[in-house]
């Protein structure tokens, strides 16, 4: 028999270069070339140069403001729906945050157009029910203060789901002591518990903020028609007067975003690591206060608002959608199912988005799922010195704002790949592969929890069988992670089926996806047609979501983002 | 089937740290079944381990008759060493059956659908769990999914099947009945087996040859009968059986089984000079007229007998069996039939 030079780890040989080819082609290439042009350009004078650009300072001024206050709102109505959701006798709690989470999992772009139908001189809601401003009357939304409004909403379940993970995690037994030490409700609520949630809270808001910050859809729709640009659109906006310094700005503006979203980061970072106390004591279930009277009132609030920020805005979406010929009032009567034939069945540009968006997001989805659960398999069982620097790098790309990674990845494709001399610039293969960087993180999350749940000597078990990794990986570890692989699979392709701020930048004719159109039609002006296109995009999210939601109950905790 | 042989195997965790496993060198017969015991944390597992591929030896090596299974270079990795392993929490797994656990390393091997079946079978029937094929190993209880495992390693005819602390997780009852399922399975395998636990009443109960184990050192390697009677060592002689170890002055000649006359002669002398370890039995300490005195300090009523822990008038404790009862404080005269200088 042979002997084989084998360490006494379960891994093939290939597997380490494997993953560290992969880390680098997704993340550490990319963000090199643009750190390098980035600073290059720096050299040559072109920052002293786009520091006496008052556009640039402006864009950067309503980035910060926007990004602010986008923050401001989201905390408090995260906030205020983690304590009252985690903390009180509510009741429906699953259905209201269900219906909570909704938000941040429908593409901005779609939020936006759902809110301009439900305000405005050209809403078919309000005209239809004559409410609707005179013709003539601003769009109230196409400002700052709608940006940032917008903002709060889309990110407020990120608050939330942080804020709801620290309540969660609080010691009961300390709460418990605490009321035994004589202390009301009240004061047990604002003399424990609020202290010690809010790192929680901090770090809620810290992601809440780098999610503003590289927002592109929300800016891109409400924004530009009113010139009013944030860092992410005026990046595009140079792209699309396209000069030869184009290059050296946008990677100036792409390290101003990134570096905004590192000091974002950096906050969670730090307040999360002050939670020691974690693990003192049991901690599951937070004690459950009585709203006793105000019960009624606190639900009442809670449905107002899901009612003001989901159903109000999706209902205008739709009724945008039915809109019949301009000019004619919606009625039972008048709605029309014209824009969902046209962009079904009769736009080519559509129908290509469609083809393109599924399709890319399958690939990015089941081709991402192998790279993941080999990579996964090295972090978890791995003994290598490096796997912590690999999953930090892995983690950057997706923690990155989307419109860093695709400035990355054009200035990396911009000229022919070197040696074998194509160009995949313009081509679907462009936006593959900076969709494979971006949800690199996203797919590989559930996967390594699975993995972290699987009992080593199971494997070890396989390999007395007789069993080599091939035949191990295909016989029990994949079997063991399924549930979880599945639940990847289903959240990459929703999150890529609805991006929109990578291929904004790296479509062209004939590549566009789903979210490029959407906003293209919204430019262009066929407003029905892109409020059918966004709400058979809602529809699929939240099937997809049901899905995930039944599957939940079979997953490692954590690997539905917005269950805790 | 050959001999397994540990050649002055080493293992460390970390660099210059204290090492997990050091110098063990062990040669286990063709067929043998060695017990591995030891205190918790000893390196027993990480010795299994090493035998089984999981670990590479740091220093020494490994082999199966003449073929090298590992040294600090190389290794044959477990997959290609025909071994099989019972693991402390049955490493089960969970999405196949009974059948398709037992038959996972016929089919790995490429055996014929039929002849797996059979081999399955006989498996099965050989630990009783004939009627349980089709479950899932989530509804067995513990002691039978113990028995899976056990059929798991049955179908292939290793040479070398390797136990950690397979009892370690049922309880008493459970215990007895598959103690006895392993010395089935024995002898009709003849496979080399290597059993660790840390509960020498099991080693001594199962093997045939019995390796204690002390902070990644091997002490001693022998029948259990031999390690009985003749420890070697005070970790040993405290490890095996219940005795005492007593610190007694040293006597001039060099005889260790010592009798009543010779115990009576060290424990009149002054402690002053070299000192000798002396392992005391309990069952050899008995309650007589004019013996030497001790004051009882605690009482534990066994059913058949008591147990008693007695303090010599230096201090130093024996414990003894005694068919009356005795309270704390009460001072007796003993007698000590038979002792082994360590
Ligand atoms: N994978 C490992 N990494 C580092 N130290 C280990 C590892 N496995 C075991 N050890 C250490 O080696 C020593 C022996 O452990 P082990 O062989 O499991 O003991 P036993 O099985 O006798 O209880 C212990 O001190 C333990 O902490
Ligand atoms: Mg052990």
């Amino acid at each position: 028999m042979t002997r084989a030079s084998h360490r006494g780890n379960s891994q093939p040989r290939w597997l380490f270069p494997f993953v560290i080819t992969v880390i680098f082609f997704l993340s550490v290439l990319p963000l090199g070339r643009l750190a390098v042009t980035g600073i290059a350009s720096a050299m040559q004078g072109g920052a002293r140069q786009m520091l006496g650009d008052p556009g640039v300072w402006q864009a950067a001024y309503n980035t910060l403001f926007t990004s602010f206050f986008g923050m401001i709102a989201a905390v408090l109505l995260g906030g205020g729906f983690a304590l009252l959701l985690t903390l009180f006798d509510i009741r429906g709690k699953t259905a209201l945050g269900f219906l909570f989470m909704l938000p941040t999992m429908i593409p901005p772009q779609v939020t936006a157009l759902s809110w301009i139908g439900m305000t405005g001189p050209s809403s078919t809601l309000l005209k239809a029910i004559g409410l609707a401003p005179p013709l003539g009357s601003p769009q109230p939304l196409y400002s700052i203060g709608g940006i940032a409004l917008l903002y709060g909403v889309q990110n407020a379940p990120l608050v939330y789901l942080s804020l709801r993970a620290g309540l969660l995690a609080l010691p009961r037994d300390g709460v418990e002591a605490a009321r035994l030490a004589g202390a009301s409700s009240w004061q047990v609520l604002r003399d424990v518990i609020l202290p010690l949630s809010l790192p929680g809270l901090a770090a809620g808001a810290a992601i809440a903020f780098v999610s503003c910050v590289g927002n592109f859809g929300i800016p891109a729709i409400l924004g530009i028609p009113a010139s009013i640009y944030t860092l992410p659109t005026l990046i595009y906006s140079k792209f699309a007067s396209f000069g030869p310094g184009t290059f050296g700005d946008v990677s100036l503006l792409s390290a101003l975003i990134a570096i905004l979203s590192i000091a974002g980061l950096a906050v969670e970072e730090r307040v999360l690591r002050g939670r020691d106390y974690r693990v003192i004591g049991l901690s599951g279930q937070v004690a459950v206060f009585r709203l006793g009277s105000w019960r009624r009132m606190a639900e009442l609030g809670l449905w107002l608002t899901i009612f003001v920020i989901l159903f109000m805005p999706l209902t205008a979406l739709v009724a945008s959608s039915l809109a019949p010929a301009y000019g004619v009032p919606l009625s039972t009567s008048t709605a029309t199912l014209h824009a969902y034939r046209e962009i079904l069945f009769r736009q080519a540009v559509t129908r290509t988005a469609f083809t393109n968006s599924i399709g890319l997001s399958l690939g990015t989805a089941f081709g991402l799922l192998v790279v993941t659960v080999l990579t996964g398999y090295f972090l978890v069982r791995g003994k290598s010195r490096f796997t912590r620097v690999i999953s930090a790098l892995a983690e950057i790309p997706y923690a990155l704002p989307g419109i860093v990674l695709a400035v990355a990845f054009i200035l990396l494709f911009a000229a022919p790949i070197p040696i074998i001399g194509v160009s995949i610039y313009g081509t679907i293969w462009i936006i593959l592969i900076a969709y494979f960087s971006s949800f690199f993180a996203v797919s590989l999350k559930p996967v390594v929890s699975a993995f972290r749940q699987v009992d080593p000597s199971l494997e070890e078990a396989a390999r007395l069988a007789g069993a080599g990794f091939g035949r191990r990986l295909r016989d029990i570890l994949v079997p063991l992670v399924a549930p979880a692989a599945g639940a990847s699979v289903i959240l990459v392709f929703l999150i890529a089926c609805n991006e929109l701020t990578i291929s904004a930048l790296l479509w062209s004719a004939g590549t566009q996806t789903l979210g490029v159109a959407i906003y293209n039609l919204d430019d262009s002006g066929s407003f029905n047609l892109a409020s059918a296109l966004s709400v058979l995009v809602v529809v699929m999210v939240v099937a997809m979501m049901i899905v995930l939601e039944l599957m939940a109950k079979r997953l490692p905790k954590g690997v539905v983002p917005w269950r805790s | 089937m050959a001999k397994l042989i540990l050649n002055r195997l080493s293992k460390s965790f970390e660099m210059g740290g204290r090492p997990a496993v050091n110098d063990v060198s062990l040669t286990v017969r063709e067929g043998g079944f060695l017990a591995l015991l030891g205190p918790s944390g000893c390196g027993k597992t990480t010795v299994l381990r090493m035998i089984a591929g999981f670990e590479q030896p740091t220093d020494g090596s490994i082999l199966l008759g003449e073929r090298v299974l590992a040294d600090a270079g190389e290794m044959v990795p477990p997959e290609h060493r025909n071994m099989a392993m019972v693991f402390q929490s049955y490493a089960l797994w969970p999405h196949m059956s009974v059948t398709e656990n037992v038959g996972y390393p016929l089919k790995v091997r490429g055996v014929s659908r039929e002849k797996r079946q059979r081999k399955v079978a006989e498996a099965l029937a050989a630990v009783r769990l004939e009627s349980y094929a089709n479950r899932r190993p989530a509804d067995l209880s513990g002691g039978q999914r113990q028995r899976v495992a056990l059929a798991r390693c049955l179908v292939t005819e290793p040479d070398v099947v390797l136990l950690d602390e397979p009892l370690a997780n049922l309880d008493r009852h459970l215990r007895q009945e598959m103690e006895e399922t392993f010395r089935e399975f024995h002898a009709r395998s003849g496979a080399t087996m290597i059993y660790v636990t840390h509960d020498q009443a099991e080693a001594m109960a199962l093997a045939t040859d019995v390796a204690v184990m002390s902070e990644g050192r091997l002490l001693q390697v022998a029948t259990p009968e031999e390690i009985y009677a003749r420890p070697e060592g005070r970790l040993v002689g405290g490890l095996v059986g219940q005795g005492a170890v007593l610190s007694l002055a040293s006597p001039h000649d060099d005889k260790r089984l010592l009798d009543w006359p010779a115990m009576q002669a060290m424990l009149a002398k002054s402690r002053s000079g070299p000192a000798a370890d002396v392992l005391v039995r309990p069952q050899d300490v008995e309650v007589v007229p004019n013996g030497i005195p001790a004051t009882v300090l605690s009482v534990l009523f066994e059913g058949e007998r008591y147990a008693l822990r007695l303090a010599l008038p230096d201090g130093q404790t024996l414990r003894a069996f005694s068919r009356q009862p005795a309270k704390a404080g009460d001072v007796l005269e003993v007698a000590i039939h038979s002792a082994w200088r360590l």
